[in-house]
């Protein structure tokens, strides 16, 4: 009887131990992980262009956090959604082409001449990266244009273009078959 | 961990140097091309000369098109501190700038100077410094960069920053090791230019006061040796260092830890470590620079390879397409079966795109290898896992590793494996047996991560303008959603002042609009009507007579319009009154 | 406008290719072979040729299937490396198909199956090795005498014919063909003494048997000796690194002196362990296969020692009398870890700790 008692007492003494011990090591040694939102808010390209269908990359994040796809941003590609699975422990799967095709960097570019001054580019940008006011002519400012194309469409004169961005040298990614002097035999490595 | 000062001093006296781990002895093939004196070639009449041949930023352009210019004058200017101008290799006019195919392994175009010489040759006036001896620091090195003088061994950094440095230094190291098999033109520029380059050694040392200097050639070239130890024999604090023959040991980082056993910290310059290197060619030209008042406009270049029937050294000014320097090397092109030239060295020059690039800074060499020399690379094979790479690598990497990840793009853990620390000397690949091209591996995950950075930096930019601007509009549409909360809110109060009588006037303004409505969907009516009339008539006449027939109807109309209008919007204020009554005795009633 | 080839650099190489290493290797082994000839008859020439065969149409096929260049794959002769090894490793009069399917196994399971040249974990001459060893232990374990004390001499012809139908052409057996001439039937020298030990004889009254010459099988100490000078040439010539070999032997030859120290008739010396067995061709030959050893230098001084110690602690304790082809294996498997923590301080960074910063 007395064993059964004392037995009884070391497991739960025991028990009270190991117990306190892992609650202090969950206060003490208490990661503050960054929340999924942010995490995968920072994989995004964050163009802001809503072609996954919400309002820019964050809101994107939030729907993916809360379960939906990870293959609809057509800017991020095929790298952004090997990024996305990793982080959210899903298989890749290839982009969803109803939300469009991954492509070339461009920047938009305002064709100034007709520019009418409507300032109606400038409302659609999400990054601010339009200059101008109303009856004046607008310009883009090449570098925090994020190529989302959201400026295209309401454009009545229709002088915005979307325009490839220059690789140069120091962007070159040792492609052969992609240098630019064109007609040139390639003897492919690997 | 390393050698202290008086350590390294004692063991150079002796000429015992360390060693770098790995390495590899390609044939030198040097006497292909040393054997004859640097000889100077005819004028071009076209140089083509790039804006930007040094690592930093471009300079500002100083001329136009078709300006007439002088041999040696200023292209561009040095506007910040990274950036090095370019001079006029030749007296003549600015036939163009545009785009021309750079001295780079893409041969992206890149904005150039296109010169027509005339023939002259014309220097622009130069202005030496007379005793540099009694030349101020600064304005020394504000010549130099004033010449354009960047690094010539290769990395093309500039000069004038190297130079003006303010940390204690114990070596002032003179590079002409020129590991790279079969160039040589430092050492003809050695053996032809010892004092020359002696003279730049002594400005060096009167600019940065070393205590001491070590000019470090590789055993392979002992003419050069010995030139250079006469040059240098009166100088008791400098020291002609005799290098055991291996490639890279050209490489800074290497020649650093051969002279020294000091390691250059991966995230540091060798001044970190007390030491600062030049090359012999740019010592040369930091000579011409101030004794002569000479810019920087043509360096030696060596000519080889079996493709070349006559391989020697060459004068060429910076901006000679290397068409004509093939002419005068005497290119065989039955020798290869599709021509290839090199820019640079066999272990870590580069195919050129075009035979109209132009010779820049950093350009030492112009390799044509002949179809059996240098065969073309082979499809490469499965990794063995042999190491043999990793037995090579002067910098103590795992090629291996590094190959697996940058191929799988995995590049955080090709990261991790320091991909930066890779030097691309091309030792790997010179010994897998699986002839796995590594280094195009490496660069390309190197161009990869670089190119991840910029995006993210921009992305990080684009989301904290986007975020500004959510919050910017979020901000607006309270403020206005207040306004018309507050506007509401004063007109309800009036309202209830005035009682009935300004809901009164709501409503028959409201009335009032309803009746103008009807009356212009009958007027729209009408017209429709007129419209099917004039059907028959041709579709430009109809619209153009489109405006006619509708103000006539409507002024035949009129009349009946405002009487119907008038009946209307009594019948509206009849029933308005009826309804602001309704509403003023719930009102009322609530109230 | 010209139309130039554009390559990566470096555009220079020295011109050692794959198929040059392996089949450096291979020329490697020959003198350890025509002695094994010499003291033990014609039966490794046909196992090798058999292994060869085998290797190469397998291969082959899986090449076909996997629709991959074929004779670009062959031409690495690495499937001839590992069926020589494996050939030179069975007895030389097991039969035909003991061969056949331990090459099968090496190549198509061990090799093929885990993606190919330098993707299989294990080496795929042991794997096959200790596979045949486990499912067929007769025929892998009938050695016979040198023919210098062999009461029956045998005949290329032989040879030939007692690897196809186990019998020689004038009808004898293997088993007939181990007997000494002085009437027992024999076995390797290593399990000789195995065996003499579990008797209750100490290690010298054992080695004063037949079989032995000194403290060495007869023949044995010569194949060893034929290997180590293969061996040798490889180091040479830079094909191997003498950093596996080393160790290897090394630390084989401190822990039985050691053992021998402690206990000299229940532990046998140094040089009994070295010179008997496999040990030597293991330390240049099998150890050294690089794909699946380690490849840091540290890393194969430790992956060489540990086989050392794992050889002679078999051998001692186990109850295999040979254990050259589990030692391997089980250093195989902690190749990884051993890569992973002992890598080298790459240039410029104070040590492994700072890559994380």
């Amino acid at each position: 009887m007395t064993l059964t008692l004392i037995a009884l007492a070391a497991i739960a003494l025991l028990a009270l131990i190991f117990g306190s011990l892992l609650g202090f090591a969950a206060i003490r040694f208490k990661v503050e992980g960054d929340p999924l939102v942010e995490q995968i808010d920072a994989v995004l390209p964050q163009t802001q262009c809503g072609q996954c269908g919400y309002p820019g990359c964050k809101p994107y994040a939030e729907a993916i956090a809360n379960g939906d796809d990870i293959n609809k941003c057509p800017p991020g590609g095929e790298a952004t959604i090997k990024e996305l699975a990793t982080l959210m422990g899903v298989e890749a799967k290839p982009l969803d082409s109803a939300h469009g095709v991954e492509s070339v960097k461009k920047v938009a570019f305002i064709r100034e001449d007709e520019c009418i001054g409507c300032t109606k580019c400038i409302q659609a940008c999400p990054v601010d990266a339009i200059l101008g006011a109303a009856k004046q002519m607008h310009t883009i400012i090449i570098d925090e244009c994020t190529g989302c194309d959201l400026c295209v469409d309401p454009c009545p004169v229709d002088c915005i273009d979307m325009i490839p961005v220059e690789v140069d040298s120091s962007q070159w990614e040792w492609e052969f078959n992609k240098v630019p002097a064109g007609n040139i035999p390639v003897r492919q490595v690997s | 961990m390393f050698a202290n000062y008086d350590q390294i001093i004692e063991r150079l006296s002796v000429n015992q140097l360390w060693d770098f781990p790995g390495g590899v002895h390609p044939p030198q093939q040097k006497s292909l091309s040393n054997k004859s004196n640097i000889e100077f070639i005819p004028l071009e009449p076209t140089y083509y000369v790039p804006v930007k041949q040094h690592i930093g930023v471009e300079g500002k352009l100083l001329v136009a098109e078709g300006d007439r210019i002088l041999k040696g004058q200023l292209l561009t200017a040095s506007e910040s501190p990274f950036s090095v101008p370019v001079h006029a290799p030749t007296s003549g006019i600015v036939a163009k700038i545009t785009r021309h195919v750079s001295a780079h392994p893409s041969g992206i175009p890149e904005l150039s100077v296109i010169i027509d010489a005339d023939g002259q040759d014309t220097w622009i006036e130069l202005k030496p410094v007379p005793d540099y001896a009694k030349a101020d620091k600064s304005e020394l090195i504000e010549r130099i960069c004033d010449a354009g003088i960047s690094g010539m061994g290769g990395a093309g950094f500039p000069t004038h920053i190297k130079t003006n440095n303010s940390k204690p230094l114990e070596f002032l190291i003179i590079n002409g090791i020129e590991c790279e098999p079969y160039i040589s033109s430092d050492d003809r520029l050695m053996r032809e230019h010892a004092w020359q380059i002696r003279q730049g050694i002594d400005i060096l040392v009167h600019i940065l006061k070393p205590k001491q200097v070590i000019i470090a050639v590789e055993d392979n070239k002992p003419e050069a040796l010995e030139t250079m130890s006469i040059a240098c024999q009166q100088k008791t604090n400098y020291q002609v260092v005799n290098v055991p023959t291996k490639y890279p040991a050209g490489g800074e980082k290497q020649l650093v830890q051969v002279l020294t056993s000091r390691e250059v910290p991966s995230d540091g310059l060798p001044i970190d470590v007390g030491c600062i290197m030049y090359n012999v060619a740019t010592c040369y030209a930091i000579a011409d620079a101030i004794v002569e008042g000479k810019p920087l406009i043509e360096r030696v270049v060596t000519l080889t390879g079996r493709g070349l029937k006559s391989p020697k050294n060459v004068w060429a000014r910076l901006g000679t397409p290397i068409q004509s320097l093939l002419l005068h090397g005497n290119y065989d092109a039955s020798t290869q079966s599709s021509p290839r030239f090199i820019m640079g060295g066999p272990m870590m020059g580069f195919t050129v795109t075009s035979v109209l690039t132009p010779i820049v800074k950093i350009s030492n060499c112009i390799l044509v290898p002949a179809d059996n020399e240098l065969p073309h690379p082979e499809d490469e094979r499965a990794c063995i896992r042999c190491s043999a790479c990793s037995d090579v690598c002067p910098a103590s990497l795992l090629p291996q590793q590094l190959f697996w990840y940058s191929k799988s793009k995995e590049l955080e853990k090709a990261e991790e494996y320091n991909l930066f620390d890779c030097i691309e000397c091309g030792a790997c690949a010179y010994v897998c047996p699986s002839e796995i091209p590594l280094v195009h591996y490496y660069r390309q995950a190197k161009a990869d991560i670089r190119n991840q950075r910029e995006e993210k930096e921009k992305s990080d930019k684009a989301k904290i303008r986007f975020e500004v601007r959510t919050a910017r509009l979020q901000k607006e549409k309270e403020a206005r959603e207040e306004k018309y909360r507050l506007a509401s809110e004063a007109r309800k109060a009036s309202m209830n002042k005035d009682g009935g009588n300004a809901k009164d006037k709501i409503a028959a303004a409201l009335a009032r609009a309803k009746a103008k409505k009807e009356a212009f969907a009958k007027e729209a009516e009408n017209a429709q009507s007129a419209e099917n009339i004039k059907k028959k008539e041709s579709v430009s006449e109809l619209s153009d007579s489109f405006a006619l027939p509708k103000t006539k109807l409507v002024a035949v109309d009129e009349d009946a319009a405002a009487k119907k209008e008038r009946v209307a919007a009594a019948v509206a204020k009849a029933k308005a009154k009826k309804v602001a009554a309704d509403e003023a005795k719930k009102e009322n009633k609530e109230l | 406008m010209t139309m130039l080839s554009l390559s990566s650099s470096p555009h220079h190489h020295n011109r050692r290719d794959t198929g040059q290493v392996m089949r450096i290797v291979c020329y490697a082994t020959i003198p350890g072979i025509l002695a094994n000839i010499w003291f033990f008859g014609f039966g490794i020439l046909i196992q090798i040729a058999l292994a060869i065969i085998t290797a190469l149409v397998t291969e082959g096929v899986i090449m076909e299937l996997r629709q991959k260049k074929t004779e670009r794959v062959l031409k690495d002769y690495s499937a001839v490396l590992a069926a020589l090894l494996l050939a030179v490793s069975i007895p030389p009069l097991a039969p035909w198909w003991v061969i056949v399917i331990g090459t099968f196994f090496a190549i198509a399971i061990v090799k093929q199956l885990y993606g190919g040249l330098g993707y299989n974990m294990f080496n795929p001459a042991m794997a096959a090795y200790v596979m045949l060893l486990i499912s067929f232990p007769i025929q892998m374990t009938s050695w016979l005498p040198p023919l210098s004390i062999a009461e029956q001499s045998h005949t290329l012809w032989d040879a030939i014919h007692t690897v196809f139908t186990g019998f020689t052409s004038t009808g004898f057996s293997v088993e007939q063909l181990k007997v000494g001439v002085d009437g027992t039937t024999m076995a390797t020298p290593l399990d000789e003494v195995k065996t003499a030990l579990l008797q209750g004889y100490t290690v010298t009254e054992a080695t004063t048997r037949i079989i032995f010459d000194g403290a060495y099988g007869k023949g044995w100490l010569w194949v060893s000796l034929a290997y180590l000078l293969g061996g040798l040439f490889l180091i040479k010539n830079k094909i191997i690194s003498w950093h596996i070999p080393g160790s290897m032997l090394a630390s084989a030859a401190l822990l039985s002196l050691s053992l021998f120290l402690i206990d000299g008739d229940q532990y046998a010396s140094p040089l009994f362990h070295i010179f008997n067995g496999s040990l030597i061709i293991g330390a240049f030959f099998i150890a050294t296969d690089p794909v699946s050893a380690s490849t840091t230098v540290k890393g194969r001084l430790i992956f060489g020692a540990a086989i050392g110690l794992w050889v002679i602690i078999i051998r001692n304790w186990g109850g295999y009398p040979d254990a050259i082809a589990f030692a391997v294996l089980i250093m195989n498997m902690a190749v990884p870890l051993i890569d992973y923590y002992t890598q080298p301080r790459t240039y410029g960074h104070k040590n492994k700790a700072s890559k994380d910063s």
